[in-house]
């Protein structure tokens, strides 16, 4: 088949060529309405048991208003959702190549036992001998982490990546303050995830960037400059935000250090370097695991995230409550109980959430690691990494790749729109043509040092045919935009929508249902 | 390897296109000394499917489920039934495998879930708005005790003894290396009303305080009126936030939006989610119009498209990371969004019908097991009043007769020693929830078997 003739209706929808429908529908394409203006408050999809006459006992605190919830029986509102569903773009359908978020295919395996009621029917409260499986899955789990980070120890309770920056950078102050130094910088590269010095600001640090090199890697002379007695940590990401391993790090976590400051590693990219690179060899001091993007579990159109973090021996002591530790006859949870009765854990900073963590993205995680293995994950770095350069190769002739030079990428290939400089059609114009061809699109705009910005991460799990496809598309698209591009501004034509009014939503917010007659507000 | 497409001809000829002479070519950044050789020692190579279920289900055998034997642990967690309707639309791949919707035109599905569900929570709440979610219960309550910061420009939280201690705990945590004054107190056992010390919060409220924070029904499971104290809040200029971990009860009771708050956080697991031994759960977060721009998390907003056609988008992403970074209102990025989905398809199920049948099902059913609990000889039901939730003094410390019920295959209850360890006064307090899924029988071999431990 040839790339560029994919056998598609090409005409575009909404120039009147296509008569309207009554319904709004077009073929299997379908409108739904909103929860309220389907459903009733009398209508209900649950059958229950009668309830017993007894004397109340709220207070005198009853409803007695209203709430204002529709309700639809069980068909309805599975069709409610169904038609919803399919207004949705998702790795199932295809690829979804958005850099930085490791879109991989979920194993249906992972979701079965997640779902094996041993381990979601049970109480993070239950007392500890009846849960004593659910402690050695944690701490199975917690040990393939330490392996293949190469880091003697793990906080599993952090529920996403930013929440285990959180914990990465409580455990450095704690660390510090517990050697009575009051450091108050944190240096962030330029390139970094925004989560990076929103985390250090929410921690009580002031904020420094540190500029990229010519080369999209951390300028590494400036941050040596910059190291002093008033910095904390250095906040980096390795590979990084352009897709390139840091190849100074070892030399930048030595600097670090003899400053008397720690480095913190933002995980998000493991996926790259996974049973080929242990960062603990590199001689950071804490990283986080995004469990959701390098170990499979599902993204759920916006979490739930899990993100565990690696401590060195320096940052261990300090690392959050509770804990799973092997005993002489199971596992024990340490919970604010067991801390107070030994001295060994006087030094931990905290509880950063109720109850011990992400279980349903533990359970899937390890099912994951335990179908890949040792030798698996190497190769899915191998394989990322090969698909990613696969893609670099075969673009860079048309898209300005900005790094291309300097060598092979990671696991994510960056390109900018410069070559789409004299048609005035921009990242955001090529992203919306590709929604055309049926693609999710890349991560646009991000890295900031690169104007224009656009990552494409197609992760280990896409064949060679559908990079292919992928590339085929985006080269067409190229070539017809440098053609012809007034064609391309009002993109996307296919979709369910097409270009949604961003500022009038954020100048005049209309935040949840509101009708005179329910108006709970 | 099953998950992975790619052949060795395809590497092979991928190699030769991209012109590097071996896969090692394209790691020539990584420094020598930390580059590995063969695939890391002390761990098992790839396993069949069949394998890893086996191995897997054996480590969940050993568990206790809750579904197995009669079950009356809450403390922030409850056990519902979930219609399996839920599950299976959480699983479509469509809203399985989407990531967060920033290119709206092919997400209309998550975003128009997103805004059904902040128009649920809402209304629930009895608020205004409410945002996408957040991780959980307990750093719902940190993000608001921070918000309430930021719109009072105030840093004292006045935290009621009566909030889940883990919350505390959450809150001590993030607050600890800020400017931010956090007061609290050891909770007292008071008969009929455990853990209430709303008078005393308002006697503490002054010009420096931002909050005061205050979970209801409480850890103890008593209900209280929080009007005076919105009162005294809003008279000293400072919030009100009101905590809800167990959201069925809303179904019953009046909601913290009739009662005056200013800022509402909440569990959202016990509609739609399962226990699965503490997460993932549902952060909710809810709020006033007027304080919107200072709100955390993602917000889901209508707008129209190109053609007017209604659709949703992410909006006031000004508040957030990716945008604002150190000046962001939180470092949230990834929240709860199956689980708000699952939420979602619950409450839709349930309706205002469903949802107050469920709540008095639950009310009643608690009403029986407490009246047939504080009979037994040396028991005290503390509480006057309660919702699914209740606390018992026994006559002995209630660590270890829970251990021992567990052995006689009755998950009965928490002990508050293990919740507040060292306080010798709530070591006796036992509490015990009771939802629809607890049958008669349950009630008997749970009233037997605490009968036997205490004999």
């Amino acid at each position: 088949m040839s790339m560029n003739t994919i056998g598609r209706v090409t005409r575009i929808a909404g120039t009147g060529s296509v008569a309207e429908t009554f319904t709004g529908n077009r073929g299997l394409m379908l409108e739904e309405p909103l929860l309220f203006e389907r459903g009733a408050l009398d209508r209900c999809g649950v059958d229950f048991e009668a309830v017993p006459v007894v004397q109340d006992r709220l207070g005198g605190l009853g409803r007695s208003e209203p709430i204002g919830l529709p309700g639809l029986s069980e068909p309805e509102a599975v069709r409610h959702y169904t038609r919803l569903s399919r207004q949705n773009y998702g790795i199932d359908l295809g690829i979804f190549p958005l850099g930085s978020c490791t879109m991989k295919h979920n194993p249906r395996l992972n979701e079965k036992m997640a779902r094996l009621p041993g381990f979601s029917d049970i109480h993070p409260l239950q007392p500890q001998a009846t849960v004593q499986g659910a402690l050695q899955l944690i701490d199975r789990l917690a040990t393939w982490l330490k392996l293949l980070t190469g880091m003697p120890a793990v906080a599993m309770s952090p529920k996403a990546g930013a929440h285990g920056e959180l914990c990465g950078m409580l455990a450095i102050r704690a660390a510090l303050e517990a050697r009575g130094d009051a450091r108050k910088v944190v240096l962030v590269p330029e390139s970094a995830h925004g989560t990076n010095p929103a985390t250090a600001a929410f921690c009580g640090y002031a904020v420094e960037n540190i500029p990229a090199n010519a080369r999209g890697r951390v300028d590494f002379d400036a941050l040596k400059a910059r190291l002093g007695p008033d910095v904390a940590a250095v906040m980096i990401t390795n590979p990084n935000t352009c897709g390139l391993f840091e190849p100074d790090l070892v030399d930048i976590c030595d600097a670090v250090h003899a400053a008397g400051a720690f480095v913190y590693c933002d995980g998000a990219n493991f996926n790259a370097i996974v049973g080929r690179v242990r960062p603990g060899d590199l001689g950071v001091d804490a990283m986080h695991i995004n469990l959701h993007k390098t170990f499979s579990t599902p993204h759920g159109g916006g979490g739930p995230g899990s993100g565990p973090v690696v401590f060195s021996e320096a940052l261990a002591p300090f690392a959050p409550l509770p804990f799973v530790q092997k005993v002489k006859d199971g596992f024990e949870l340490v919970e604010e109980m067991q801390a107070r009765a030994s001295h060994d854990y006087d030094r931990s900073f905290g509880r950063m959430v109720a109850f011990h963590g992400q279980m349903g993205m533990f359970v899937r995680a390890l099912a994951y690691m335990m179908s890949h293995g040792a030798d698996g994950l190497r190769q899915v770095a191998e394989d990322a990494v090969l698909n990613a350069n696969y893609i670099l190769a075969s673009l860079k002739d048309i898209y300005t790749a900005p790094f291309a030079d300097s060598g092979p990428c990671m696991h994510e290939a960056l390109f900018s729109d410069d070559f789409l400089h004299d048609t005035g059609l921009t990242t955001l114009d090529l992203a919306k043509a590709m929604i055309d061809e049926g693609f999710h699109p890349m991560t646009m705009y991000f890295p900031l040092v690169v104007h224009g910005a656009m990552l494409v991460e197609p992760t280990e799990t896409e064949s060679r045919a559908s990079l292919d496809q992928l590339i085929g598309a985006m080269r067409s698209i190229a070539e017809r935009m440098l053609a012809d591009p007034d064609a391309f501004r009002t993109s996307p034509h296919l979709a369910p929508r097409r270009r949604l009014d961003e500022t009038a939503a954020a100048r005049k917010p209309v935040l949840g249902y509101k009708d005179v007659t329910s108006n709970a507000a | 390897m099953r998950y992975l497409p790619l052949t060795q001809p395809d590497r092979e000829a991928m190699l030769g296109i991209i012109g590097a002479a071996d896969i090692d070519a394209l790691f020539a950044d990584v420094p020598e000394s930390a580059r590995l050789a063969s695939p890391i020692a002390g761990l098992p190579m790839h396993s069949p499917e069949m394998q890893v279920e086996r191995e897997l289900s054996v480590m969940a055998g050993r568990n206790l489920t809750a579904g197995t034997v009669p079950f009356f642990v809450g403390g922030g967690a409850y056990k519902h039934h979930i219609p399996a309707t839920v599950d299976h639309i959480i699983q479509r791949g469509e809203f399985l495998t989407a990531y967060t919707p920033y290119q709206p035109e092919i997400a209309q599905g998550t975003l128009q879930v997103l805004f059904e569900f902040q128009s649920q929570v809402a209304r629930l709440l009895g608020m205004e708005v409410a945002n996408a979610s957040m991780y959980d219960g307990s750093t719902a309550m940190t993000e608001a005790v921070f918000m309430a910061r930021r719109v009072t420009k105030r840093a004292k939280a006045l935290v009621s003894a009566g909030v889940h201690p883990h919350y505390v705990g959450v809150l001590n945590t993030l607050t600890r290396f800020t400017d931010d004054e956090v007061v609290t107190a050891v909770p007292q056992l008071t008969r009929g009303m455990p853990g209430d010390d709303l008078e005393a919060l308002i006697a503490g409220i002054d010009a420096a305080t931002s909050c005061v924070v205050v979970q209801n029904p409480n850890i103890f499971g008593h209900i209280a009126d929080l009007t005076p104290l919105a009162d005294a809040c809003h008279k000293a200029g400072a919030l009100l936030i009101v905590v809800v971990t167990e959201v069925v009860s809303l179904g019953a009771m009046q909601s913290p939006g009739e009662m005056g708050a200013d800022i509402v956080v909440g569990e959202g697991q016990s509609i739609g989610n399962g226990l699965n031994f503490g997460g993932p759960y549902l952060g909710l977060f809810a709020c006033r119009d007027k304080h919107v721009r200072q709100m955390p998390g993602r917000l889901c907003g209508e707008t129209v498209d190109a053609d007017g056609k209604r659709g949703f988008v992410l909006t006031l992403s000004t508040r957030e990371q990716h945008i604002r970074r150190e000046k962001a209102t939180s470092n949230i990025c990834t929240n709860s969004g199956l689980c708000a989905l699952a939420f979602s398809v619950h409450l839709t199920l349930l309706g205002e019908k469903g949802l107050r049948h469920l709540a008095s099902l639950n009310h009643a059913r608690a009403v029986q097991l407490a009246e047939r609990l504080g009979r037994i000889p040396g028991v005290e039901l503390v509480n006057s009043s309660f919702f699914n939730e209740f606390t018992l003094r026994l006559p002995v410390e209630a660590r270890p007769v829970i251990r021992k019920l567990a052995d006689r295959q009755v998950l009965g209850g928490i002990s508050l020693g293990r919740l507040y360890p060292g306080v010798a006064d709530l070591e006796r307090g036992m509490i015990v929830a009771v939802t629809e899924t607890a049958t008669d029988a349950d009630f008997d071999a749970f009233e037997d078997a605490l009968d036997e431990v205490l004999a």
